[in-house]
């Protein structure tokens, strides 16, 4: 297969790569697509997917110890965590086969081996059975990224894991210390502990998931601390000692033992061997510098996702991958809108946000108007028994712009994308509150929360 | 290739329905942007109208002699191969609705017809003095104004922006998909281009046109808002007062006599030596050179002064626009120009409109003094009186002198007689001292 010859060439096949490859094929381009793993990126292998039935698994568990509420007795039920890890692996497996399947359907042809960009338009492939060299007329980047650690801290997925070593780590233990409380974080940590395993966050940041609304961070602590989650903000770790008994991290408030510690700490671009060196493409601090069409320095030469700089979220991936390929191929597709990307954390109660933070909010100097209507007063959530949390609109007083919205409840991940649509179509308040809301549904409290930011809401 | 509907195009701030005087393409003739389509009657002069958008004027909807309400659609144009059927159904049905009353309801086939993303509902007046910009043709969407009857495309936040900032959304072009209109494009139309001046007030491009900011709208002060709210109720709906001076004009006149002995230059009215001393003053007075914007007063840095020219059933107020930044000879071949073709009703749409201040002069009737009723949104409008010979007195005793009456009226809401008066000091100083005006 030497020297063939592509009109792109898409290296790395996570969600961005995979994305952009279909998109291309879409367009009548021919494609090959380079994966030095398994189709599917760490989205579907190790990240975002497996990660997702491991939580499914945790909120079953829950259930089950919530069984008497519901009229349930249930008498020495055994939750196997090694089988939750292998569940895991199983729908990582099936994902990772439709991403394969895709490209067969789309005609892609995939090219095992790590890929090295020679010049703007080839890429040097170097696998089991040897070396090969692609051309393509364009090149896509999609490398991805790779967990970070502390500096000193070595990951050695024994004592001291990563997510990667963390999502097939079928020994669950018997505490663990998550170091870092991002999405990450705290969804492994809401995993464990529904297992039984004695859990501490720690945070170098005043609060967890510090990226979210300061409202949604206190109530998912306090309903974290309910659940014996332990959680402490505003922590320096110093060191991280690993013994054959355990590890032990020391911080600026005090020493932790467990048996294992999870970082999680942050992804870092994989930037590094990937060629960018050799053809001058310039750099945005540890990120690929790209125009809003993903184009690099170098003409000819895209990169999206991870690599290509921050949100980190596959998501967002995806949708670079579209416009990198619609660009290749002569249309002109609209920017990524990177202000208008959801945020979701999965952990229970889930987590979700788009725009900005009421406090981001004020800070801009706009005078706003904040709905806020809690799950309690939800039917659909009160029927299903879980009501924490809640939906909070920020708004634009005089226009009525919806400038952010923040939820932390049953489902909250699918329930942004309505804000997600209006603010895309820049629709106000007042179209989402002429939009009909089914009932019950958990939907009706963003309709709810939306009016009571005009001082309106029905069931407050 | 995009299908054009030609609508009746708004020619005034007052029309309402527009007559097709003379088709001058038949169906079937390829038509280019900026062709003559059709000479239009309208209230006030007969205009002709350019073709927005090329191909084939596949169909007429409005015979010669027949009036169409503005907005209404009353050509398509298209290219051969393409089915216009639907188009035209959408327009007959709303023709049928608004013809007979003549109403307006018609200017809703824009809607009616089902505006697709690349349909440009327009036909623009010829010489609209808008610049076509690059980002539209680009697009290949418009950026001339739509009738106001016509849906416009774009976000409810925009929409919003937009009422709030005063930007008229017909004049905004849309980024978004199909060329709809989002927030950013309002906030760039309000800081960049002004868009919400009305179609009839973006100037002229003209030789010498200052540079900078159209106008400003500065805030209205505590006592401002309150005269501004209780002047309207003594005299509804334009408060006048009324300030007037006496010129003496023996200068001018005598500098007249002089200019107009010059061969091959241009003869000078008073008139004309009047509109020069305005527009001086406008400049140095821009609180009369200002209109009463309800939450603010928008203070105008061009003097664009209408000239009312009688008629024979009426009045016309044609506008010369840039004043300030023209001489007095440009201003007499200008002034007369535009007297000339009102009368013969051929100014073309924005010649008539945009004034930010006017001038009526009766002197030819002999009047010796008058006073006008302003013209809103305009804030001032000055009435001169004939030129007479009267008695004077000086240090030498009992002599002859050449005197001319002004009369200034003024919205009590956007300024106060003392500045009335300041105003019209000047431009008494300036009469009186004519070389200023030379120079």
């Amino acid at each position: 297969m030497a020297g063939q010859t592509f009109d792109v060439v898409v290296v790395g096949t996570g969600p961005g790569g995979y994305v952009s490859a279909i998109r291309c094929a879409q367009l009548g381009l021919s494609v090959a697509a380079v994966e030095d793993d398994r189709p599917g990126g760490v989205c579907l292998n190790w990240g975002c997917i497996p990660t997702k039935a491991l939580l499914r698994n945790a909120e079953v568990v829950h259930l089950f110890h919530r069984a008497e509420e519901f009229g349930i007795k249930v008498s020495g039920f055994e939750a196997d965590y090694a089988e939750a890890v292998r569940r895991s692996r199983r729908v990582a497996d099936r994902m990772a086969k439709g991403v394969e399947f895709l490209f067969r359907k789309n005609k892609i042809t995939l090219v095992p081996g790590r890929g090295v960009l020679k010049s703007a338009t080839t890429v040097e492939v170097t696998g089991s059975s040897g070396t090969t060299t692609l051309e393509g007329r364009a090149v896509i980047l999609a490398t991805g990224s790779e967990p970070r650690s502390l500096p000193g801290v070595t990951i050695d997925e024994k004592r001291v894991l990563s997510s990667n070593g963390a999502v097939r780590n079928e020994a669950r233990p018997a505490s663990l210390i998550v170091i870092g409380a991002g999405a990450v974080g705290v969804e492994f940590a809401d995993v464990y502990s529904a297992y039984g395993t004695a859990v501490t966050v720690l945070e170098a940041l005043p609060r967890i998931v510090p990226i979210e609304d300061e409202e949604v961070a206190a109530q998912l602590t306090r309903i974290f601390n309910r659940r014996k989650i332990e959680t402490k903000t505003g922590v320096k770790v110093q060191s991280v000692t690993a013994s054959d008994k355990g590890v032990t991290v020391a911080t600026d408030a005090g020493t932790f033992e467990a048996e294992q510690v999870l970082m999680a700490v942050g992804r870092a671009a994989k930037v590094k061997d990937v060629g960018l060196d050799r053809l001058g493409v310039q750099m945005d601090r540890s990120f690929v510098k790209v125009s809003p069409m993903m184009e690099t320095s170098v003409k000819g030469v895209y990169a999206i996702g991870d690599m290509a700089g921050a949100p980190l979220l596959a998501h967002k991936a995806m949708a670079e991958g579209v416009v990198a390929a619609e660009a290749i191929a002569g249309k002109s597709p609209r920017p990524v809108d990177y202000g208008n990307v959801p945020s979701c954390t999965y952990c229970r109660p889930q987590v979700a946000s788009i725009g900005l933070s009421e406090a981001k909010a004020k800070e801009n100097g706009r005078a706003i108007a904040v709905g806020k209507f809690p799950f309690t007063a939800s039917g659909k959530a009160v029927a299903l028994g879980d009501t924490d949390g809640f939906v909070k609109v920020v708004a634009d007083k005089t226009t009525g712009e919806i400038l952010g919205v923040h939820i932390l409840g049953p489902e909250a991940t699918e329930i942004i994308h309505e804000f997600a649509v209006g603010r895309t179509l820049e629709a106000t308040l007042e179209e989402i509150i002429h939009t009909i809301h089914a009932h019950p549904t958990l939907s009706e409290a963003a309709l709810e929360a939306t009016l009571a930011a005009l001082g309106q809401a029905i069931h407050l | 290739m995009a299908i054009t509907k030609v609508v009746m195009p708004k020619l005034s701030e007052a029309m309402e329905t527009g007559k097709i005087i003379k088709w001058l393409k038949k169906e079937g003739d390829r038509v280019n942007g900026g062709d003559i389509l059709a000479e239009v009657e309208t209230d006030k002069a007969d205009v002709e109208m350019e073709a927005f958008g090329g191909g084939v004027l596949r169909k007429i909807l409005v015979p010669e002699g027949d009036r169409a309400p503005v907005g209404a659609m009353i050509a398509v144009i298209a290219e051969p191969g393409e089915d216009i059927a639907t188009v035209v159904a959408g327009a007959s049905g709303a023709q049928a609705q608004g013809a007979p009353g003549g109403n307006g309801k018609a200017a809703m086939a824009g809607q009616a017809g089902g505006a697709s993303p690349r349909e440009t509902d327009v036909a623009r007046p010829r010489g609209g003095g808008i610049e076509r910009s690059e980002a539209r043709e680009r697009a290949g969407e418009a950026r001339e104004p739509v009738s106001s009857n016509d849906r416009i495309k774009a976000s409810p936040l925009a929409k919003k922006v937009a009422a709030q900032s005063g930007v008229d959304l017909r004049l905004v072009h849309g980024s978004g998909p199909g060329g709809r209109i989002v927030r950013k494009d309002v906030e760039a139309a309000h800081t960049t281009t002004g868009a919400g001046v009305p179609q009839g007030r973006v100037p002229a491009p003209s030789i010498g046109a200052a540079t900078g900011p159209e106008f400003e709208d500065r805030p209205l002060s505590q006592m401002r808002a309150i005269i501004a709210k209780r002047m309207p109720l003594s005299k509804a709906p334009v408060p006048h007062f009324y300030v007037s001076s006496e010129v003496a004009m023996d200068r001018a006149w005598e500098l007249r006599e002089e200019l107009n002995g010059l061969e091959g230059q241009p003869k000078i009215s008073v008139n004309d030596f009047v509109v020069r001393a305005c527009a001086i003053a406008l400049l140095h007075h821009p609180g009369v050179n200002a209109s009463f914007q309800g939450e603010s007063i928008r203070v105008y840095h061009r003097a664009h002064i209408g000239i009312a020219v009688a008629l024979d059933d009426g009045l016309i107020t044609p506008v010369l626009r840039d004043c300030h930044a023209k001489s007095l000879g440009q201003i007499a071949i200008e002034s007369r120009d535009l007297a000339e073709r009102a009368r013969a009703r051929k100014l073309r749409a924005p010649e008539m409109s945009g004034a930010t201040f006017s001038i009526s002069n009766l002197g030819m009737f002999d009047v010796t003094e008058f006073s006008a009723i302003i013209n809103p949104p305009e804030g001032a409008i000055l009435a001169v009186g004939t030129v007479r010979k009267v008695p004077v007195v000086d240090e030498s005793g009992l002599g002859v002198g050449r005197r001319m009456m002004l009369t200034i009226s003024c919205d009590h809401r956007v300024m106060d007689g003392a500045m009335g008066a300041r105003f019209l000091q000047d431009v008494k100083r300036l009469l009186e001292e004519p070389l200023r005006l030379l120079v």
